[in-house]
């Protein structure tokens, strides 16, 4: 089956040639209509509409959206806080960047309705230290806003006042996890809190109820203002609705950023047909299908199973290419669909080394509060980058399990999860080549790329 | 600690951004470094008295954060992103490329004072791999060719620049 064609909803005017990131160009495209009419509706209305569209969250978790803003506690008496979520730091993820360079006014927009339809008083951006381009962007583009009265006192005559501040992360992974963002924002440490009783909804920022959502999830917002929760879950397929952005990387001809229709496309056609297939005179080898900390899948492993389609249970029997690229089909088979990142690897790729490569970047970016992941983490990078630099022994593999099955379930935060999946992953599906690192080592040294 | 007057006036701007002082560290500590060029012990007790806080409030921030230095490096700054994607397609060729440009090894600061290369974790634009942060910019699939060319570009901005 060929590849359906792109639907693009949020990259609608990403590299379109003569679209400029001011004001006056979003505006010439209908931009702020969506808010001016927004402010003239109840909030509960807007907030209907999100749950309706079944919006779920596109940092990674996949959470729905609406169900997220309806755990907020109102009751309190306290400001709620909605804090924009522009850590992008996943490995294999560039998608927040390209709309914050080039659309930044579709995300302060997005942000404004949902801010308006959460009664939040003052919002903040919290993006990534090594984005300063970025941040001034969106710094501009708030003050072009505010000068229009879309942001600030009185928005658009109606009594309703929002602030947007941005907030310049400082190199730290961590920051990304919604807690260590809140610590962060705070002043401190990222340090992520335990849950319960931090969840952000009810102890947020300043322990007052806190809103974080993802960049793209608060410019799927605007659309859904826009036509409507129903409408808007009519994109897409049940249970995965709107549209999804995905990031491909690594080795194949066409890197770059695609947006479908969520679950209308599969891995086959994503990587074969729309990105061009393997690079010359190679194969697919491997492929992590939502961001590093997703679990691998080996090409020409199957996936057996029954699934809900519409009523009906039925049987699955899937190879990688044929597996739908939406959240729930690929939890279905072991790994996730995470913030959309697609990494793929071909058979020149020792799986060692990029191992080893991962878990030198979770060992670096483990926040130390929990020992499993401080000390799992570092292990992890220490065996695998001995194994690469020095020796490796056929028990090396036992041993990884080992560090690896202790890490996850025992941690304040999901990082734990994150560091140890790669290993659990690599081992249980590459095993072999873990086991014959050490006649294997050196063999590929002209074709492969140095990955430790 | 000698900071310019529009330095300081950003500080004062800044810390109206929050209803609790502390949240400001952050922006305190990137604006001082901008204008330093990195974090003098004496920022520490400053950025303190300024929040309001204890001096290790401030200290325990800096040493978490990898974009906080505490020494002077090279006039440029060149950020190799060594993440799977970037290795994928090279990046540590790439690194090693400048450094053999600049006669340097990672961390230090080069003979001519003029760069310091770091290995940095994903930059977020994988699919244009490798890439490197030059300062504030960011160039995209730099082979070692294309390293050659900014190195050949720093140098000529040295020229000029003296
Ligand atoms: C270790 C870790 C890193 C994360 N990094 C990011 C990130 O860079 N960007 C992001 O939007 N969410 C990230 N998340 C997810 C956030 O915690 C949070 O779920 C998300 O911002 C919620 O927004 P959403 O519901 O709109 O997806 C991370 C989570 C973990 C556990
Ligand atoms: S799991 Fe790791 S990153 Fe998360 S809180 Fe614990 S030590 Fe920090
Ligand atoms: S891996 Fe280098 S930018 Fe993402």
């Amino acid at each position: 089956m060929p590849a359906p064609t792109q639907r693009r909803l949020i990259f609608e005017h990403i590299d379109e040639p003569g679209y400029t990131n001011d004001l006056a160009c979003y505006q010439k495209h209908g931009g702020y209509a969506v808010l001016r009419q927004a402010v003239t509706r109840k909030p509960e209305e807007l907030i209907d509409e999100v749950k309706k569209s079944g919006l779920r969250g596109r940092g990674g978790a996949g959470f729905p959206c609406g169900v997220k803003w309806g755990l907020v506690d109102r009751k309190s008496g306290k400001p709620i806080y909605l804090i924009v979520n522009a850590d992008e730091s996943e490995p294999g993820t560039f998608k927040d960047r390209y709309i914050m360079h080039q659309d930044p006014h579709q995300l302060i927009e997005g942000t404004m309705i949902s801010c308006f339809a959460n009664n939040v008083k003052q919002a903040y951006i919290y993006i990534r230290g090594e984005m300063p381009h970025g941040a001034r962007i969106l710094e501009k583009a708030i003050a072009e806003a505010r000068a229009a009265n879309f942001v600030g006192p009185n928005i658009l005559g109606t009594g309703y006042s929002c602030e947007i501040y941005v907030h310049r992360g400082a190199g730290a992974y961590i920051c990304g996890e919604e807690t260590g963002l809140i610590e962060s924002l705070e002043g401190k440490r990222a340090n992520p809190r335990i849950k319960p009783p931090y969840f952000p909804a009810v102890l947020g920022l300043y322990q007052c109820p806190t809103i974080v959502n993802n960049v793209e999830t608060l410019c799927h917002v605007k659309h859904i203002a826009a036509m409507g929760g129903e409408a808007y879950a009519k994109i897409g397929t049940p249970g995965n609705t709107g549209t999804r952005i995905f990031c491909v990387s690594g080795h194949v001809q066409r890197p770059g950023y695609y947006e479908f229709e969520a679950g209308r496309i599969t891995m086959g056609q994503l990587i074969n047909e729309v990105c061009g297939g393997p690079l010359p005179g190679r194969t697919f080898k491997a492929v992590i299908p939502g961001g590093s900390s997703a679990k691998i899948l080996r090409f020409g492993e199957r996936f057996k199973g029954k699934r809900k389609v519409g009523a009906e249970m039925v049987d699955y029997d899937w190879g990688v290419e044929d597996v739908p690229m939406d959240f729930d089909s690929l939890a279905m088979i072991g790994t996730m669909g995470g913030s959309g990142g697609v990494i793929v690897m071909d058979d020149t790729v020792n799986m060692v080394e990029a191992l080893a490569n991962i878990n030198a970047f979770y060992s670096h970016e483990s926040c130390g509060q929990c020992t499993p992941c401080r000390e799992g983490s570092l292990w992890m990078k220490r065996i695998t980058t001995r194994m690469v630099h020095g020796q490796a022994r056929t028990e090396d593999a036992a041993l990884l399990k080992g560090v690896a099955d202790q890490i996850p379930g025992r941690t304040i935060c999901a990082f734990g999860e994150a560091c140890s999946w790669p290993t659990q992953s690599f081992l249980a599906k590459f095993g072999d080549e873990f086991k014959g690192y050490a006649e294997a080592k050196g063999k590929n040294a002209e074709r492969a790329n140095i990955l430790i | 600690m000698n900071l310019k007057p529009a330095t300081l006036a950003q500080i004062d701007e800044v810390i109206t951004h929050y209803p609790v002082k502390r949240s400001a560290t952050l922006p305190l500590l990137h604006l001082i470094q901008e204008d330093v060029g990195y974090i003098p012990e004496e920022a520490i007790p400053w950025i303190a008295a300024k929040l309001e806080l204890q001096p290790i409030n401030v200290y325990e921030v800096v040493t978490f954060y990898p974009m906080f230095r505490r020494k002077p490096i090279g006039r440029r700054h060149i950020k190799v992103c060594r993440t799977l994607s970037c290795a994928l397609l090279g990046g540590y060729k790439t690194c090693s490329a400048l450094e053999k440009e600049f006669n340097t090894h990672l961390g230090e600061v080069s003979p001519d004072g003029e760069v310091t290369i770091d290995f940095v974790e994903c930059l977020a634009s994988c699919g244009t791999a490798p890439v490197v942060m030059i300062d504030d910019e960011l160039h995209e699939k730099v082979d070692p060719a294309k390293a050659k060319q900014l190195a050949d570009q720093i140098r000529a901005d040295a020229k000029r620049r003296i």
